[in-house]
């Protein structure tokens, strides 16, 4: 159903491999805007310019100045330091909801890459019934069961991610195994388990980080469309999608509200996906060159 | 094409029977007693048992499933819990909104991602391929709630052409219904042609690189008659591919910008359901989602075999 990569390039790291990165304008801006959001994330657990917490009904809906400098919100919060906090969410919700598709999914289609036959068709039937039900679909379920709530939300987007890594796992995994050296190695005696995690998976690694990058972009979005709706990220903890959605309340007061957070999480997902093009391309430069 | 057909059918009835297996664990068996979680905690636990009573809830799991089952099948989902009315007035009302929405969305976004997709790879390299494949980059980056509500912004708060929100109904006329829903299936559009957009132009270019279409253009095919005879065609597998998988993010994205302009279609439906603990509408609201994307991918299989005839043939 979906495109599968055919070509598994070998994870690079040599000094030529680097020199090519910097000067590779995907990877570089990619690199520069991600590495800005976990910067603001990290920076956020030692210093905001005001506390995200403190509510100031004196202080509300000012706009931009030197103080504050994306203005307050209808409770008085310095929006600059939600913004910085509200990063965290982002970057949890994207490492385990990625981590859950990338565990689960890579150990599924590695399993059937090396059994093959039935066990492949069962596990691959299974995957394309995971597509019936995006992140949103599974969110509303676990929220109608358990409640709103980050650890739901983490969940369905882990959920959503399991059947794409498997796929690629299995498509990638399954050209290793067609190798010469994967035959010299069941030659010498090597079991099916010693291979796949000797030969099979470390030579799948680079696909896989590239589509671990562009995943977590779609699980910060995913992540701000359930807490714009009330599914995900609950208060008092700031998240990017809750600020949109408690701004739109106030559109024709204090528009600058509905702006600022969209920006974040725009700019978020473009230098993630930036830079898991960046990272295909320097992986697997006979793609760079095809496109 | 009859072997090709029944297989893909039989796939579409087990995809279908493990979704309802799936959707009805999740939302009939693992909250434990619905009756229980309609009343609340501080029910009594006569009044729980009369109420499950009512809503048939204490006959065995295996019946209630096949009941279920059956009544999908004919038309009858049983009776809203908080609304008294049956689900399927419920959802039939709503789909009356969701489904032109979403149409309306598809229909833009292949027009839009086509004709940027095409115009990308017949520039290839040129200022206007680099231009469409940073502004998808940027739509692939925008999410599509935010993208709304930049619209609103735009054409609501300020230039005061549309309405922020709502529905007239379609019995106040077809032009105020498709106003009403003109924004919200831009924003939808818009992100979803982006992705379509990028994968048009790959596809596109890819062909354009075959052996066949050097060879029509030597034989003396112009350079538009190629492309529009030979190169589309063929590019329009992986077109189609993604376009499937796109139908479940737009019904996805469908939910999130109904809440967006305030639209009362499935959507909306859902988050009242769950507020109001009506496991039923969810479950019944889940399980027609889940089919729809699965019925659509169903189609875009059959319509892959009607394109490429070797995809008929190897899966024979």
């Amino acid at each position: 159903m979906s495109a599968v990569p055919v070509a598994v390039p070998p994870l690079v790291h040599g000094p030529r491999f680097w020199r090519r990165a910097l000067s590779h304008r995907s990877f570089a801006v990619g690199s520069v805007l991600s590495l800005l959001l976990v910067l603001a994330a990290l920076l956020s657990f030692v210093w905001t310019p005001h506390s995200p917490y403190e509510i100031d009904m004196g202080l509300k809906l000012l706009a931009p100045d030197a103080k504050y400098w994306f203005g307050t919100d209808a409770y008085g919060r310095d929006v600059a330091s939600l913004l910085l906090v509200g990063a965290r969410s982002s970057i949890v919700v994207g490492v385990v909801a990625v981590g859950i598709g990338l565990i689960v999914g890579t150990a599924f289609g590695l399993v059937a890459a090396a059994k093959r036959g039935w066990v492949e068709e069962i596990i691959m039937r299974l995957a394309d019934f995971g597509f019936a039900f995006p992140a949103i679909l599974s969110a509303i379920m676990l929220t109608a069961v358990f409640g709103p709530g980050m650890v739901n939300a983490i969940i369905a987007i882990g959920i959503y991610n399991i059947p794409t890594f498997a796929r690629i796992t299995r498509a990638s995994a399954n050209v290793v195994w067609s190798r010469e050296f994967v035959l010299a190695a069941r030659a010498c005696g090597k079991n099916v388990f010693s291979i796949t995690m000797e030969h099979v998976l470390p030579n799948i690694m680079s696909v896989l980080i590239v589509q671990a990058t562009i995943r977590f972009a779609i699980a910060i979005l995913a992540e701000a469309a359930l807490s714009y709706l009330g599914l995900g990220t609950q208060p008092p903890q700031p998240s990017w999608g809750r600020m949109l959605s408690e701004a739109q309340t106030l559109m024709f007061q204090a528009p600058l509200l509905a702006v600022f957070p969209g920006v974040a999480i725009a700019l978020a997902v473009l230098g993630l996906n930036l830079l898991g093009d960046g990272l295909r391309d320097l992986f697997d430069p006979r793609l760079a060159r095809k496109r | 094409m009859s072997i090709f057909l029944f297989k893909r059918l039989i796939t579409l009835i087990a995809t279908l029977a493990g979704a309802s297996v799936l959707v009805f664990l999740v939302l009939e068996i693992l909250p434990g007693n619905a009756a229980q979680i309609l009343m609340g905690p501080d029910a009594s636990p006569e009044a729980v048992q009369a109420l499950a009573a009512k809503l048939g809830l204490d006959r065995p799991p295996l019946q209630r499933y096949q009941d279920w089952v059956v009544g999908m099948l004919t038309g009858d989902l049983g009776l809203s819990y908080t609304y008294s009315t049956p689900v399927s007035e419920l959802v039939l009302e709503r789909l009356s909104l969701t489904v032109p929405l979403a149409l309306m969305a598809m229909v833009l976004t292949s027009v839009i991602a086509l004709a940027a997709g095409i115009y990308a790879a017949a520039r290839h390299n040129k200022l206007g391929d680099v231009g469409v494949m940073a502004l998808s980059q940027i739509g692939i980056a925008i999410p599509n709630f935010w993208f709304a509500i930049l619209l609103i912004l735009l054409f609501s708060v300020h230039l005061k052409w549309f309405s922020a929100g709502g529905f007239p109904g379609w019995e106040e006329g077809i032009f105020g219904g498709v106003k009403a829903l003109l924004l919200p299936a831009v924003s939808l559009a818009v992100v979803q042609s982006a992705i379509l957009a990028r994968i048009t132009r790959s596809a596109v270019l890819e062909v354009m690189r075959e052996d066949f279409v050097r060879t029509a253009r030597a034989k003396g095919v112009s350079r538009p008659g190629t492309l529009w005879g030979h190169v589309l065609r063929n590019a329009m597998i992986p077109v189609i591919t993604i376009m499937g998988l796109q139908f479940a993010e737009l019904l996805a994205g469908t939910i999130v910008v109904e809440s967006v302009f305030y639209l009362p279609g499935l959507g909306r439906l859902i988050f009242q359901a769950i507020s109001n603990r009506d496991l039923i509408v969810v479950r019944n609201c889940v399980m027609l989602l889940a089919a729809m994307v699965v019925i659509v991918n169903f189609f875009v299989d059959l319509l892959y075999a009607a394109i490429d005839p070797r995809v008929k043939a190897s899966d024979i």
